[in-house]
């Protein structure tokens, strides 16, 4: 919303300063956006006299002009046809910044001849579209004046923001009441006119609404007047709508406009002439086609509200008329239409449209259902002032929709709720200053009759924000929440925990961390296995961001391409998030996947040109799962994985058959050409929500520790096993050979090929024996490799290598 | 009879001069080695008288010791000449570079939202969560957003299609919802915050379809507007790790809270650097109020008993104010460049001791 400074002072008389205003409309939750003067821009023209205008030797269309600044006479070359002797014109002097073709003068030739300045164009000064001839000011414009003085330009403008609740502030008055609470000078009186009806209007108005519908134009007041001449406005109405950088239309157009901007009151004139018969406010019928003002052509739904004519459609109520029975230069009769449309069915119209006006911006958020008579007077009498004519009486169809309302409202609130002690007598000349009717129960209770322009009022709550809001926020005293008396508590939940400690092994591990988009293309969902419809957005950005993703993959894969396009070799990226099943909200998991794509680590001198495996994935899995506390040592490894994964490099990692806690390996080389990255590129994802709670045990002590300090002794066993055992389950028999003593089994070497058959494979290990009460003894050595080598043979048919 | 001092000398000379621990040996063996010349002295003690086996007897012994002290000396010094060699031999250029050292980073969003965590977790905030595709009941309903009010255009929503019952979920516009799920499901008092994504159909330089928002709920039977102030302020001082912070509360709308503010903060713009709690420009950092009644009463909680405040606010925006970056589109673009400057190391976890950034 825009208004100048001297807009706002022809409904507020008061001594304060732009800076004052500016601050106080901004505490008043009137945000100011921008204050802008045209005056500051326009400072360095002056008022100049064409002494002489000749013919430019050389060039058909210029003529050399002499001209009086009022300190020299300098030569200016001028290529406007109006350029004559005699002219009074706005002049630019080298060195002056000229807004409209945004550049500076400087002394120039033009055809060979001196050219020192500039008589400018109302285009050039930004006042208006106006080109084709210099401005041309009256012949007793005094010369070496201030351009922007002569024309009264000195009027800063105020852009502010209106929160969608203050519709009563979307024309000047309601500011001006709002600033006059707050203390900044008196509101001035609005003049309504009484208009005796020199006849009955011939054209009448009828609502067509069945109950259910009734609402959408519950009231309609109109007038008739005729012998009206519309020809441009006056200059202060011109001034006016340019300042706030409306056109200036004719006169009948921008008293509408200027009734709109100036008391947040949306209206329409008909040309009778123009009109078939009677006005009818009713829903449209499918079918029916009307040309807006806009030049465009609507097609009419049912349930949008419609002024029509005998014939047909003029125009969306509340949103826009229609060209055909507009007004032009020829317009003699007229019919003013000052009605009141439901906010809803007007917004659902504008947005079914894709309408945007300024009568629309203002009837979606309910105007001030008790001015229509009221406003219809002003209206008709600014037509009979600026246009002549004579008025009918007023056509009035429906009645006001009920908008009273009370709240009752305790004082003491302001206290309880906003925090600061005000009295009673100033809350009560706050409220009846913005226009509230205030009658006093008792102590602490205010009967309050809310004024019809508030229809956002509807309780205690609201009455203690407007109080707040005209004293200051800035006054309410700052008080802090009571604290415990003791040590702040921790307040992080198991899962919450888990996914930071997560985060922070990945990153130690060398991953960085992501944070991609929740939605993927519909080839990649499906890729990854997404099936319901239901994930998928109706309106999504862009076909990039179309389905809610099933994975965190497919989103790290696309950032290990970019990031390899980027020429990273070594590209190590994780993220924590959400993927999605379905649309309830337990539908939502929380996961933590990364990718390891390229070389292991850059290049060095001593090694390391390797490229990522499946055991990398695997080992940042575990790590992971470690850090969120699951049972690392309980884990069983299973061979098979999510279609995701290359089929025989992968697997899954899960506590138990069933509960799957992560998924590693190599990525489908398949999916990789589809995502169009370079392989290979290993990943994990650990299903956060899937690890159990830890076995609590009441207290925070540990088991006591129980080592012997006997000698330990290591022991390497080297077996023969067919290719497909596992060696999960080879150490898993070793361990379970001797639980007592048995403290550690490694695998050091894995051999295929000379000196076994094709279909075998040799395991190395090395067991680590720990003595309870006393030293092994060889005997003792003997009898634990015995068990160690028959846990073997028995589980995995592995036979001692000799 | 054997010359002792000759051969003493001999040995000697021979010990001084053996050039390698090999050499050395070699004399050890052939002076006091099994069948050496020393060694050999004592056989003669067999063939001699009593008397002059207490003459000779200690002299060969003497003679031995010498030796033998002569030659441990002289091992010493080769043996420290032999390491000085070898060290020589083994230097190394220290200079090269090492390997293994690359760390990963943290996310400037999880920094914040870890950041934010510490923080309200001292003034006794727990943090809660909430689906991120919510339905319309939680997302608008709930929060005073009737079907079809204006406030709906306030957010480009993205929304899922219409289900049997014809209702259609959507992205959650905001983190308001978690709100509602935890009035519902707490009684007060309550103190949480709720970080998370939110998503608007929304793109350009300066929005991205998804963000982070932060929400944060005090409900009890006194809490009023000057706690807002109060705790606001608390927590931009910590946040921002600044002593002194002027802020601007504006009255401003939303529809879940009444009173509502926008609130600023004072700060200055020297060379592109944001400094707070200084200068003459105002800087929009969130929105809140007192949460509506109407919102108390939707969550099934009395509204003539319960009362309090509730703020929301961005946590790329507030990461962007605090350590630098002037392109949000970059914090979802994962250039790993952007990450290893912007991001975190693992170990610089947010703590009240050790401050909340190094």
């Amino acid at each position: 919303m825009k208004f100048s400074l001297s807009w706002l002072k022809s409904y507020l008389e008061t001594d304060a300063d732009l800076d004052i205003i500016v601050e106080k409309l901004t505490a008043v939750g009137l945000e100011v956006e921008e204050v802008s003067n045209p005056a500051e821009v326009l400072k360095d023209f002056y008022i100049a006299h064409v002494v002489e205008a000749v013919q430019h030797p050389n060039a058909d269309k210029l003529r050399l002009c002499k001209v009086d600044t009022g300190k020299e006479i300098v030569q200016v070359v001028c290529g406007a046809p109006n350029a004559r002797t005699g002219l009074k014109g706005v002049f630019a002097a080298s060195g002056t910044y000229v807004p409209g073709v945004d550049f500076t003068l400087k002394p120039t030739k033009i055809r060979g001849e001196d050219s020192n300045g500039m008589l400018c164009s109302e285009r050039e000064l930004l006042l208006s579209d106006e080109h084709d001839g210099i401005i041309d000011l009256p012949a007793d414009a005094p010369v070496g004046a201030s351009f922007v003085d002569y024309m009264k330009l000195d009027d800063p403008v105020i852009e502010i923001a209106i929160t969608p609740n203050r519709q009563d502030c979307l024309g000047v008055y309601g500011i001006a009441r709002d600033l006059a609470a707050a203390g900044l000078g008196t509101l001035k009186p609005l003049n309504v006119p009484t208009l005796d009806g020199a006849f009955d209007s011939p054209v009448s108005v009828d609502l067509k609404f069945d109950d259910a519908t009734s609402d959408a134009c519950p009231m309609f007041v109109g007038r008739y007047i005729r012998g009206v001449k519309n020809g441009p406005s006056p200059k202060w109405l011109q001034d006016r709508l340019k300042s706030i950088g409306q056109k200036s239309i004719s006169a009948l157009v921008d008293i509408t406009n200027f009734i709109s901007f100036d008391l947040g009151r949306p209206l329409h004139v008909y040309d009778v002439d123009k009109l078939n018969g009677n006005i009818h406010a009713r829903l449209g019928q499918k079918g029916e086609k009307f040309l807006a003002l806009d030049g465009n052509e609507y097609e009419v739904t049912s349930d949008d509200c419609v002024i029509a004519d005998d014939k047909g459609v003029l125009g969306f109520g509340g949103v826009i008329g229609g060209e055909e029975s507009g007004c032009d230069e020829n317009t003699q009769n007229v019919f003013l239409e000052v009605a009141y449309f439901d906010p809803v069915r007007t917004a659902m119209t504008g947005r079914t449209h894709q309408l945007i006006t300024d009568a629309r911006y203002r009837f979606e958020r309910g105007v001030d259902c008790a001015f229509l008579p009221d406003a219809n007077a002003i209206a008709s009498q600014m037509i009979l002032d600026l246009c002549g004519g004579e008025a009918s009486s007023m056509v009035v169809a429906g009645a006001e929709p009920a908008w009273q309302k009370s709240v009752n409202f305790r004082p003491s609130r302001v206290q309880t709720l906003g925090g600061m002690t005000i009295d009673t007598d100033t809350q009560i000349g706050i409220l009846s200053s913005l226009g509230f009717a205030v009658e006093r129960q008792s102590d602490d209770l205010l009967v309050l009759a809310v004024p019809s322009w508030r229809s956002d009022i509807v309780g205690e709550a609201d009455i203690v924000e407007e109080v707040l809001r005209i004293h200051g926020y800035n006054t309410i005293p700052v008080a802090y929440l009571e604290r415990p008396d003791s040590v702040a508590h921790p307040t992080l939940t198991m899962g919450q925990k888990r996914a930071r400690a997560v985060r922070r092994q990945m990153a130690v591990d060398g991953l960085n961390e992501c944070v991609t988009w929740s939605f993927i293309p519909e080839a990649q969902a499906k890729a990854f296995g997404w099936s319901d419809p239901m994930l998928k957005l109706d309106n999504p950005i862009s076909v990039a961001m179309a389905v809610m993703r099933p994975s965190l993959l497919p989103n790290l894969l696309t950032a290990v391409s970019k990031n390899a396009d980027r020429g990273q070799k070594s590209i190590a990226l994780f993220e924590v998030g959400n993927q999605f099943e379905n649309d309830t909200p337990t539908g939502q998991s929380l996961i933590a996947a990364g990718v390891r794509a390229g070389l292991k680590a850059e290049r060095h001198w001593q090694g390391g040109h390797q490229a990522v495996d499946v055991f990398d994935a695997k080992r940042d899995a575990l790590s992971a799962l470690a850090a969120a506390g699951a049972p690392v040592e309980n884990l069983q490894v299973f061979r098979e994985s999510s279609g995701a994964y290359h089929p025989g490099r992968s697997g899954t990692l899960r506590l138990g058959p069933k509960n799957i806690l992560a998924y590693f390996g190599e990525l489908h080389p398949g999916l990789l050409v589809d995502l169009d990255v370079k392989g290979p590129v290993v990943g994990f994802e650990i299903l956060l929500e899937n690890i159990p709670a830890p076995r609590g045990k009441g207290g925070k002590t540990k088991s006591a520790l129980d080592v012997s300090d006997l000698q330990a002794v290591e022991r390497d066993f080297a077996f023969l096993v067919k290719q497909e055992v596992e060696a999960q389950n080879l150490i898993k028999a070793i361990k379970g050979a001797d639980k007592k003593h048995i403290t550690r089994v490694g695998l050091f070497d894995v051999f295929a090929g000379k000196g076994m058959a094709d279909d075998e494979k040799s395991l190395a290990l090395s067991v680590r024996l720990e003595p309870s009460d006393k030293t092994f003894t060889e005997e003792d050595l003997e009898a634990i490799s015995g068990k160690i080598v028959a846990a073997a043979e028995k589980a995995v048919s592995a036979k001692l290598r000799s | 009879m054997t010359d002792l001092s000759a051969l003493e000398k001999d040995v000697l000379d021979a010990i001084a001069s053996a050039a390698s621990l090999d050499e050395l040996e070699t004399v050890r063996v052939g002076a006091i080695g099994k069948k050496g010349s020393v060694t050999g002295l004592t056989k003669q003690l067999g063939g001699m008288s009593v008397e002059e086996r207490k003459e000779y007897g200690p002299k060969f012994n003497m003679l031995k010791n010498t030796v033998a002290k002569a030659i441990d000396e002289r091992k010493a010094v080769l043996e420290k000449e032999a390491l000085n060699a070898r060290l020589q031999s083994e230097t190394v250029d220290v200079t090269l570079p090492v390997n293994g050292l690359d760390q990963g980073s943290i996310h400037p969003v999880s920094q914040a939202m870890d950041e934010l965590a510490e923080v309200f977790a001292d003034m006794g905030f727990a943090i809660a969560e909430g689906p991120e595709i919510e339905d319309d009941f939680h997302n608008f309903t709930a929060l005073n957003i009737p079907p079809e009010h204006p406030a709906r255009q306030m957010h480009d929503t993205f929304y899922l299609p219409e289900n049997a019952d014809g209702e259609r979920k959507v992205l959650r516009t905001h983190t308001s919802p978690v709100q509602i799920r935890t009035m519902k499901n707490q009684q007060p008092p309550i103190r949480i915050i709720a970080p998370g994504r939110t998503y608007r159909s929304d793109s350009d330089a300066t929005h991205t379809p998804m963000f982070h928002q932060v929400e944060g709920l005090v409900i009890d039977e006194g809490t009023h507007m000057g706690h807002l102030k109060g705790t606001l302020e608390a927590f931009v001082k910590a946040f921002f790790e600044v002593d002194n912070v002027t802020m601007r509360f504006r009255p401003s709308y939303f529809p879940f809270t009444e009173p509502s503010a926008e609130v600023d903060i004072q700060c200055s713009w020297k060379n592109g650097e944001l400094r707070i709690g200084e200068g003459d420009d105002w800087l929009e950092i969130l929105g809140c109020g007192m949460v509506n009644p109407r919102v108390i009463e939707a969550c099934g909680l009395d509204s003539a008993k319960y009362q309090g405040f509730a703020f929301g606010c961005g946590i790329d925006r507030l990461a962007m104010l605090k350590y630098g970056m002037t392109d949000l589109r970059a914090f979802f673009d994962n250039d790993l460049r952007w990450m290893k400057h912007y991001g975190f190391m693992p170990l610089d976890m947010p703590t009240i001791a050790g401050g909340l950034s190094r």
